[in-house]
């Protein structure tokens, strides 16, 4: 890290003055959640759920910038905590009359239940983040591209468990006509709560330890951070959040599938991290939203001129710009300074 | 040794070529600039899309076999040039999202250019029969996958081993700056490997789609994938190892389809996942590493 952002590190501990920061940040949440309201009676519907698409977007991104971008794992597996998610959660909540015929081999108990959202969500960041836990231990001790390849063989195997335990996921066709509980609210809600966690960590001591791991692990060892714990946090606590967002999307769009998470998603929101910058939290959200509309302005293009695969390609060659030109994303591993000086609760040294 | 037996070997021994063939640029590539590149395995695609052209326009298949090696060099001298180049030195993340992009890039434009639809070629007929020797029967096809392979390592080795090329691959693969400094011309070096190591992945996208009769603009991800697979088994940065290595993927794969019950062979790329996560955690070195490297 670079001795600029070490200072901006120190200059924005939020022991300052909390007060402030906390007002700041419930003002703009409110802000936020009037647009939305109005924006909800005034755009079409097609638009709103667009909308609720991004919130989760965005919000995996922030939660991506936990795992990749503070602590400096580079997994790429989210789309496999997502698919568990979505899978628990879809089973707790489809309804118990369809359940016997179509996911026979569920025992009775599970069968039987009905779940609403909420608890059907906790239950399935739950099991994201004990696979997370459970596995952890043995793929963190990977470094770099290593990693980076066995959590992308994570994805491959939930999805080969998922195409072939047909009679609990119902294999390769998927569960369709999920109960649509999610609407822009509840990804509204999502997105603070990804953010708020997010922050709360990265401006904490155990957000600059994590820091520390990512920039140098021996010498965090040395100065007494618990390197290796502090990994499967972050990498689990990163699992909990997608495995939720995953869950949220599936209620969104009413259907998941064991391709509905696939790898290309995991490079979209790692593009959306290392373009915002890895570690900021502004530059994953402003990012993920810059990435979604672009890609879904596209789509009509692509459909009316018949070349599908046109976003990716763009988004593709923006990540290697990017890469090419300002390496560290746009904000590095910081917060814009306005945000900062909102936020913070404290000037500018 | 079983009929049975014997045709799961030579099944396994051609579907082991294929990724050889991919493995072995993979770990070149890796040896000399440390770049995991994902988009090789999108040079099986381009190479089967070639074929594909060629076939079309009534090339004869000697024929077709040089065009697909040069084609796959060429592209992967443009990659190494326009792209991984300018970002040489940079952090290994860095190079592996870049990578990662690029073969986005390549999947989708292909995509937009060929369209999603499944298209096939098939080779000629007398490749297609089967052939018996001693009360055993195997397919032509797959022999011929397998001898052709052979031959094009066989070359390979003595390109590495027995020419100066080679030996400036070989010097640069230990210590770039070191090689550098004693006159090799690192980056002529460089574009040479991965241009070797593209025509062999594209000529094993002739052969992939000639086995399986079926090709399409994504085809490349999974094989890549399991090219490394196959690098982390020999021990990456090897070309004998990642040879080894995709011998005993495929023929692991074979097996596992082969031997175990009907309902288990949907798990066969779980398994090759799982087998990739046991053997980085077990021996990450891989198991006939020449060097121990810090892979952890």
């Amino acid at each position: 890290m670079k001795a600029r952002e070490l200072n901006e590190a120190r200059a924005i501990t939020p022991h300052a003055t909390p007060m402030k920061g906390f007002v700041a940040a419930a003002a703009v949440v409110v802000i936020a959640a009037i647009a939305i309201f109005v924006a909800s009676k005034g755009l079409s519907n097609y638009t709103v759920t667009l909308l609720a698409l991004l919130f989760i977007n965005a919000a995996l991104a922030v939660s991506l910038t936990l795992t990749n971008g503070l602590t400096g794992l580079f997994s790429l597996g989210h789309p496999a905590f997502m698919t568990i998610g979505a899978y628990v959660a879809a089973i707790l909540t489809f309804s118990a009359r369809r359940k016997g015929s179509m996911l026979p081999d569920l025992p009775d108990w599970l069968a039987s239940t009905e779940w609403s959202m909420l608890p059907a969500l906790l239950v399935a960041g739950l099991a994201g983040g004990l696979v997370a836990l459970a596995i952890g231990g043995a793929v963190l001790r990977l470094k770099g591209h290593y990693l980076a390849v066995a959590t992308l063989g994570l994805i491959i195997v939930v999805q080969g468990l998922a195409t072939n335990w047909d009679g609990i996921t119902r294999g390769g066709s998927g569960i369709s006509g999920l109960p649509r509980y999610v609407d822009i609210w509840w990804a509204f809600g999502f997105l603070v709560l990804v953010v708020a966690v997010t922050w709360r960590i990265k401006f904490s001591s155990l957000g600059r330890a994590m820091m520390a791991v990512r920039e140098n692990e021996l010498a965090a060892k040395c100065s007494g951070i618990n390197a290796a714990r502090l990994k499967i946090l972050a990498f689990v606590i990163g699992a909990i959040m997608a495995a939720m967002a995953g869950a949220l999307l599936a209620h969104l769009i009413s259907v998941v599938t064991p391709k509905t998470y696939s790898v290309l998603l995991a490079f979209n929101i790692v593009v959306m991290v290392v373009i915002g910058g890895s570690g900021s939290i502004m530059g994953a959200l402003l990012a993920a939203t810059v990435i979604t509309i672009v890609s879904e302005s596209l789509r009509p293009v692509e459909e009316s001129v018949g070349l599908y695969g046109l976003s990716q390609v763009i988004v593709a060659l923006c990540l290697i710009l990017v890469l090419y030109l300002k390496p560290s994303g746009l904000f590095g591993s910081g917060e814009p300074v306005v945000i900062r000086k909102l936020f913070s609760g404290r000037q500018e040294p | 040794m079983s009929q049975y037996l014997f045709q799961q070997l030579i099944n396994g021994l051609a579907l082991g070529s294929l990724y050889a063939l991919v493995a072995i640029g993979f770990s070149m590539i890796y040896g000399i600039v440390r770049l995991i590149n994902f988009a090789h395995g999108d040079l099986v695609m381009i190479g089967a899309f070639s074929t594909l052209a060629l076939v079309s326009a009534g090339v004869p298949w000697p024929v077709i076999l040089i065009f697909v090696l040069a084609i796959g060099a060429l592209a992967g001298m443009a990659i190494e040039t326009i792209i991984f180049r300018p970002m040489r030195g940079a952090s290994p993340v860095t190079g592996f999202i870049a990578t990662l992009a690029v073969s986005i890039a390549i999947q989708n434009s292909a995509l937009m250019i060929l369209s999603g639809q499944p298209r096939n070629f098939l080779f000629p007929a007398f490749m297609r029969q089967r052939i018996e020797f001693s009360g055993v029967n195997a397919s032509l096809t797959d022999l011929v996958i397998i001898v052709l392979t052979l031959l094009l390592i066989g070359g390979l080795f003595l390109v590495v081993y027995r020419t100066k090329l080679g030996t400036a691959m070989r010097a640069t693969a230990e210590n770039l700056m070191a090689a550098r400094l004693m006159g090799v011309a690192v980056n002529r070096t460089i574009l040479a490997a991965f241009a070797i190591g593209s025509a062999l992945a594209a000529v094993s996208g002739l052969f992939w789609g000639g086995k399986f009769g079926q090709i399409d603009p994504l085809l490349g991800f999974v094989p890549g994938l399991k090219a490394f697979v196959a690098c982390v088994i020999g021990g990456v940065g090897s070309i004998g190892g990642a040879m080894l290595g995709g011998y005993i993927l495929g023929l692991a794969e074979v097996l596992f389809v082969g031997l175990l019950p009907q309902e288990f062979s949907g798990y066969r790329d779980t398994f090759v996942f799982l087998l990739l996560i046991v053997i980085l955690l077990v021996k990450p070195s891989g198991l006939f590493a020449r060097n121990t490297e810090e892979r952890a």
